[in-house]
């Protein structure tokens, strides 16, 4: 018995996290950022103990300039459709999950406006998933405002160059927004250090919270004067005016946040900086290159990336020749408990560039609480499989 | 308490009234979260109480850390 989903999200949750939203929805309950009783302040207490952590996990300097929301999904499509304009020009690559390429692929059609979409790049990775940071800059024209690229594959794991593209994007005046979907809390991020203008992540993978939970960091050099937020509507603040405040972070956080999905994702940010990213992320990569080898051992498996575990996140995609991805995913999980992800994974483009479009790949996403013995009886169950196809 | 004199930072919504809370407290001033007194504002939030002797040295730390005031009056 193995859960390997964890790309698509982490289980189990840290037992604090089950505790702290047990308590929030028995002890505080109420709205944060509302009224101002006792158990109102407290739940707006545990919203801002939420940002505060994740800015500590990301060192933002400012917890307010990160918007919280739903998931990465509802960040990137503030960040694109909020920021950008018709006659804009975005560099984006060909390894993005669909998060990134719908609201990308809808902007550039605009049908609704006539008056021209936003120009889209998307720069082609290498079958491995490997960005070459100087066909980015290459793709760089003068009406490019934009950077927009996943920090890891959700379908191989490829890390993606970001402190390079940070630097690319600084140099030609650009923003650069990242997808940290697959890395916030497993690989280390430093939105300073990397030049990240928006980072959009998500609370129910490696930051071991819920599901319904994430958010936008926005950087300085982004002009919140320019951003339009996806909803408008009541915030706690400004309420004698029936227009949309025009500060962050209420003027993209109307209606009333999930504070006990908030109260969990906040438990598990810390649990993720207690453990240490440098700790989580070692043995991760143990667990993954264990896998890597075992997979490449058998014949007539073929596994996707750059089958180095240093270079990527702890998500491994193979296929078994002879056999449709979908039944070795069923066969996996009724067979040997193993429960995985088979498919495109949303992201066909990364699909296309890894050569496995339409049929997909079956998709082992590790996580931080996995163990080696895991990995091996799932490599044994392949194997299995892999004999009973020839 | 019944007598003494406040100061009250107002700030432009509960978070931001929450990190005021956090960066006086560093700074070593007392303050309390409240709801904003009707006569100054109509809104529904809450505001940070201080001491009226500390009024100059709040404006100052909340400046020196970013965190942008609506307004300072003494109730």
């Amino acid at each position: 018995m193995a859960y390997f989903d964890n790309a698509a999200t982490t289980w189990p949750k840290p037992p604090a996290v089950v505790a702290a939203m047990v308590h929030f929805m028995e002890e505080v309950g109420a709205s944060p950022g509302r009224a101002a009783h006792r158990r109102a302040i407290q739940a707006g207490r545990i919203v801002y103990d939420a940002r505060e952590v994740v800015a500590e996990l990301f060192n933002v300097p400012n917890p307010l300039r990160i918007v919280l929301g739903a998931n990465v999904t509802e960040a990137l499509n503030l960040a694109l459709c909020g920021m950008l304009r018709p006659g804009d020009h975005v560099v984006t690559t060909s390894m993005e999950h669909n998060s990134m390429m719908r609201p990308l692929r809808e902007l550039e059609r605009q049908p609704e406006r006539g008056s021209g979409g936003v120009g889209l790049t998307v720069v082609q990775c290498s079958p491995e998933g490997i960005l070459d940071p100087g066909d980015v800059e290459a793709a760089i024209r003068p009406d490019t405002v934009l950077i927009a690229l996943n920090h890891a594959s959700n379908v191989v794991g490829t890390l993606l160059p970001v402190a390079d593209v940070g630097r690319i994007a600084r140099e030609h005046d650009l923003l650069l927004l990242v997808d940290a979907a697959q890395t916030g809390g497993a690989y280390p991020i430093d939105v300073q250090a990397d030049r990240i203008d928006l980072l959009g992540f998500t609370g129910h993978k490696s930051l071991y919270g819920p599901m319904g939970t994430g958010g936008l960091v926005i950087g300085e050099r982004v002009d919140v004067g320019r951003l339009r937020p996806l909803k408008r509507g009541g915030t706690g603040s400004n309420s004698e005016r029936e227009e949309q405040p025009g500060f962050l972070p209420d003027m993209c956080e109307s209606g009333t946040l999930n504070a006990v999905g908030l109260a969990g994702l906040a438990a598990g940010v810390r649990w993720v900086l207690d453990w240490g990213i440098e700790s989580i992320r070692d043995h991760e990569v143990v667990l993954t290159q264990r896998l890597i080898d075992r997979l490449c051992e058998i014949d007539d498996v073929m596994v996707y990336g750059g089958l180095d575990a240093e270079r990527q996140t702890a998500t491994v995609s193979f296929n078994i020749a002879g056999m449709e991805p979908s039944e070795v995913g069923l066969r996996l999980d009724e067979e040997y408990g193993i429960m995985c992800r088979v498919g495109l994974h949303c992201a066909p483009a990364a699909h296309r560039t890894i050569g496995t479009f339409p049929e997909g790949t079956v998709r082992f996403g590790l996580g931080a609480l996995n163990t080696l013995e895991e990995v091996d009886e799932a490599a044994k169950a392949v194997r299995q499989l892999a004999e009973e196809a020839r | 308490m019944t007598g003494e004199q406040y100061a009250v930072v107002l700030l432009y919504s509960t978070s931001h009234a929450i990190r005021a809370e956090k960066v006086l407290g560093n700074a070593g001033i007392a303050c309390k979260l409240i709801p904003v007194p009707r006569q100054l504002s109509s809104d529904c939030g809450v505001c940070v109480r201080a001491g009226q002797a500390d009024r100059q040295r709040a404006r100052h730390v909340l400046e020196d850390a970013g965190v942008e005031i609506e307004g300072i009056h003494d109730i």
